[in-house]
């Protein structure tokens, strides 16, 4: 991670237009955000978005408060930078002839990536890791020339017991 | 028994103690018109000109009576006419409810006649809002709009209400226990340092924000300034928030602040701001305008802490109490030197900055109608120079008694504020200052004020453009007036005679006098048209990002 990056974990109402007040809140106040993942957490009522954005320790903070403003906004939460897991999921699809196919299998065994899919012209890779490896790994592949890529952006949770729950008062 | 969400809408708003809806009636909102016919002996509703109106007579009616504010409109061009009264309210911190219409559920996202995505579009300018699909959520929704609306800082709140939702039959269940306020916690600390920081600076300056007007927080401030022998300033916002002939009052300060407010502003070297935001109208540069001095914030939203100044302590929560719990803390302090410097400065004002005495003039208009008014008025403004000389002449004694817009900068405010005001303060005399490009925006609300026979007085200062723009196409766009003299050939007092009202026109002192006379004293709406000369400046100035070594006292 870039020394200015960081990443929220943020607890909402699963409402609809919640992941637009979510993000209409960072372009409206010009905040920048790198990534954005979302999905339902195991009470069906809140989703957990995790945001990987950028900015000193002023804007750091003027987002997070911004944020608890919200009224679908139930937490929001720093994640620590040791102490935290954070995954991405990378889908990488490939143009491949006979010459390349073990330059690239080795590559898949080396970053422990894998093929989910695989025809005579095409493969399609899965990579799952921290974002300095999905980078190494999508660096490595440029050679091999990418057809297409997409990212999941971050996930975030934190090592240990603690949890993240949406604060009762609010 | 099931009743009709329509009718539900009406049994809420009763709950919540509202007597008085701003609105415009049309197809989507039929249903809930139908109610307001059976309970227009308990709800008395406004029909405006135009849903503008009504959106800015509600956030007026919620600044002067401190109650949430009503405003009702149809679907599509009901609702997007209300943007811009949501958000001026959302800039001012002014807690208001906007109901909408919608298309039936099935209807909507299929372009039909008179859909808007108004939930979408007034997201960025309510501090939230919500589309009700389901009559079974109606009352909670509702209950909980006007909760949001009010608590913490203030703001708008949108209900956008399918008309197949106020059709639908549900239970109506009365409300359970009202919610707790929000309890904001500040480390003792905080206080603590505050403490220090006061018993300790040399110089102290008060500067308040309309947060002390909407806290209710007026004794307080004072309290504080007497406690700790400080000067109070304020912003535009804040201008109500103490008697303009307290002793310890300077005046606004910031771009056209009064130059004693803002001289002693800058020698501070504490400054204590309360219930504010640091506008950049209010600041100027942002860097100079703090130097040497420290910064004690106190706000009810935390995210205005260190936002555009940094705080170098900060006390979150309601003005009211945190000044109380403050006060009982610190000691008392006497400041004799500042308290002279003070003065010294008070009395050195520029006399560049008075206007002639013996002409009609923005100064001399202004306070003859100050003398005239009575002292439970209301004064309302448009939007320009007119705005500036009012919150500089106009010597308010009460709070919530100057209604503005200060956040948006709303030309065509005045006249719906004007009608809010008045309702909001039983129907007593309200003085609207405008001028002819903010009047020209929505002066057909004139017609409004004829049907239900307000007592307003509505002072156009009229100087052929539009000021404020000719003032900075003078100053910093080398005299090239472009499209802003308006060779306008309006007959005002013939306009509002057609609208039913009373006009006049004035263009010296001596006419003035017998003119406010008959104004104050008449019972429906009354319009004088004071003739300005165009050059006239609002002055001082501090330009946009400037200092007070900036200041411009002639032009
Ligand atoms: C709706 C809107 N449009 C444009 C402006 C920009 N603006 C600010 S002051 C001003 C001139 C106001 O003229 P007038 O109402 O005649 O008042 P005066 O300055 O002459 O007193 C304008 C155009 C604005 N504030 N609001």
């Amino acid at each position: 991670m870039n020394s200015d990056e960081f990443i929220l974990s943020i607890l909402v109402n699963n409402e609809a237009g919640v992941l637009t007040r979510v993000s209409s809140l960072f372009s409206r106040r010009a905040f920048n955000i790198d990534s954005l993942s979302v999905g339902v957490t195991d009470d069906p009522k809140i989703s957990r978005i995790t945001i990987v954005a950028r900015g000193d320790d002023h804007v750091k903070s003027q987002i997070i408060l911004q944020l608890e403003k919200l009224h679908d906004v139930k937490k929001v939460e720093l994640m620590p930078q040791t102490g935290t897991v954070m995954r991405e999921l990378v889908l990488i699809k490939l143009n491949i002839s006979q010459e390349s196919r073990a330059g690239l299998m080795e590559a898949v065994s080396v970053f422990r990536a894998k093929v989910v899919d695989l025809t005579n012209d095409s493969v399609t890779l899965e990579i799952t890791g921290e974002r300095s490896k999905c980078n190494a790994f999508v660096e490595y592949l440029r050679a091999f020339g990418i057809a297409e890529l997409c990212r999941t952006g971050l996930t975030a949770i934190t090592r240990g017991p603690k949890t993240l729950k949406p604060d009762a008062s609010v | 028994m099931k009743i009709k969400g329509a009718e539900l809408i009406i049994r809420i708003l009763l709950e919540k103690g509202v007597d008085t809806v701003f609105g415009y009636p049309g197809g989507a909102v039929l249903n809930i018109y139908d109610e307001l016919y059976k309970a227009s002996d308990r709800i008395k509703h406004y029909t405006t000109c135009h849903e503008q109106g009504a959106s800015h007579a509600a956030d007026a009616y919620a600044r002067v009576t401190g109650k949430v504010g009503v405003v009702l409109a149809t679907s599509g061009p009901g609702a997007t006419n209300l943007v811009t009264g949501i958000a001026n309210a959302y800039l001012d911190s002014s807690p208001i409810v906007a109901i909408t219409g919608n298309v039936a559920c099935p209807a909507i996202g299929k372009d039909s006649f008179q859909e808007v995505d108004i939930t979408g579009v007034t997201m960025p300018i309510t501090k939230h809002n919500y589309i009700v699909k389901d009559v079974s959520r109606l009352a909670s929704v509702l209950r909980e709009a006007f909760d949001i609306a009010a608590s913490g800082r203030p703001g708008p709140v949108l209900v956008d209400i399918p008309k197949d939702v106020q059709q639908a039959e549900c239970e109506y269940e009365p409300a359970e226990d009202a919610v707790e306020p929000q309890q904001y916690r500040n480390g003792k600390e905080a206080f603590v340092q505050a403490v220090k920081l006061i018993s300790e600076c040399k110089r102290p300056f008060i500067y308040t924000g309309g947060g002390t007007v909407s806290s209710n927080a007026s004794k307080e401030l004072l309290a504080l300034a007497e406690k700790i022998d400080s000067p109070i300033g304020s912003s535009m916002m804040g201008l109500s928030a103490v008697s303009h002939d307290h002793p310890r009052f300077l005046g606004m300060t910031g771009m056209h602040g009064k130059l004693a407010a803002s001289r002693v502003l800058s020698e501070a070297d504490l400054l204590i701001a309360i219930g504010t935001r640091f506008s950049d109208r209010a600041t100027g540069n942002k860097v100079e305008y703090i130097k040497g001095k420290k910064v004690i914030h106190i706000d009810i939203d935390p995210s205005e802490i260190s936002k555009n100044i940094p705080a170098f302590v900060s006390l979150i929560g309601d003005v009211k109490s945190v000044l109380k719990k403050l006060v009982n803390e610190l000691p008392p302090c006497d400041r004799r030197d500042w308290h002279q410097e003070v003065e010294k400065i008070r009395n050195s004002s520029d006399r560049r900055l008075e206007m002639p005495k013996d002409e009609l003039n923005p100064q001399t208009l202004i306070q003859a109608v100050n003398r005239h008014a009575p002292k439970d008025c209301v004064v309302c403004t448009d939007v320009g120079q007119h705005q500036m000389w009012t919150a500089q002449y106009y010597k308010f004694s009460k709070p919530r008694s100057f209604v503005t817009s200060g956040g948006l900068g709303t030309m065509g405010f005045g006249m719906g504020a004007a009608i809010g005001s008045c309702l909001g303060n039983d129907r007593k005399k309200t003085v609207l200052f405008t001028s002819d490009g903010s009047f020209h925006m929505n002066m057909n609300e004139m017609v409004t004020a004829v049907s239900h026979q307000l007592p307003l007085v509505v002072v156009l200062l009229n100087n052929n453009t539009l000021g404020m723009v000719r003032q900075w196409q003078t100053l910093f766009f080398g005299c090239r007036y472009s499209n802003t003299s308006l060779e306008r050939r309006t007959d005002y007092v013939k306009l509002v005679e057609a609208f039913g009202a009373t006009g006049m026109r004035v263009s010296t002192l001596e006419e003035l006098e017998p003119a406010l006379e008959k104004a104050f004293a008449a019972k429906g709406p009354v319009l004088i048209e004071a003739a300005i000369d165009q050059d006239e400046k609002v002055l001082p100035m501090i330009p946009p990002d400037g200092t007070i070594k900036d200041i411009i006292l002639k032009a």
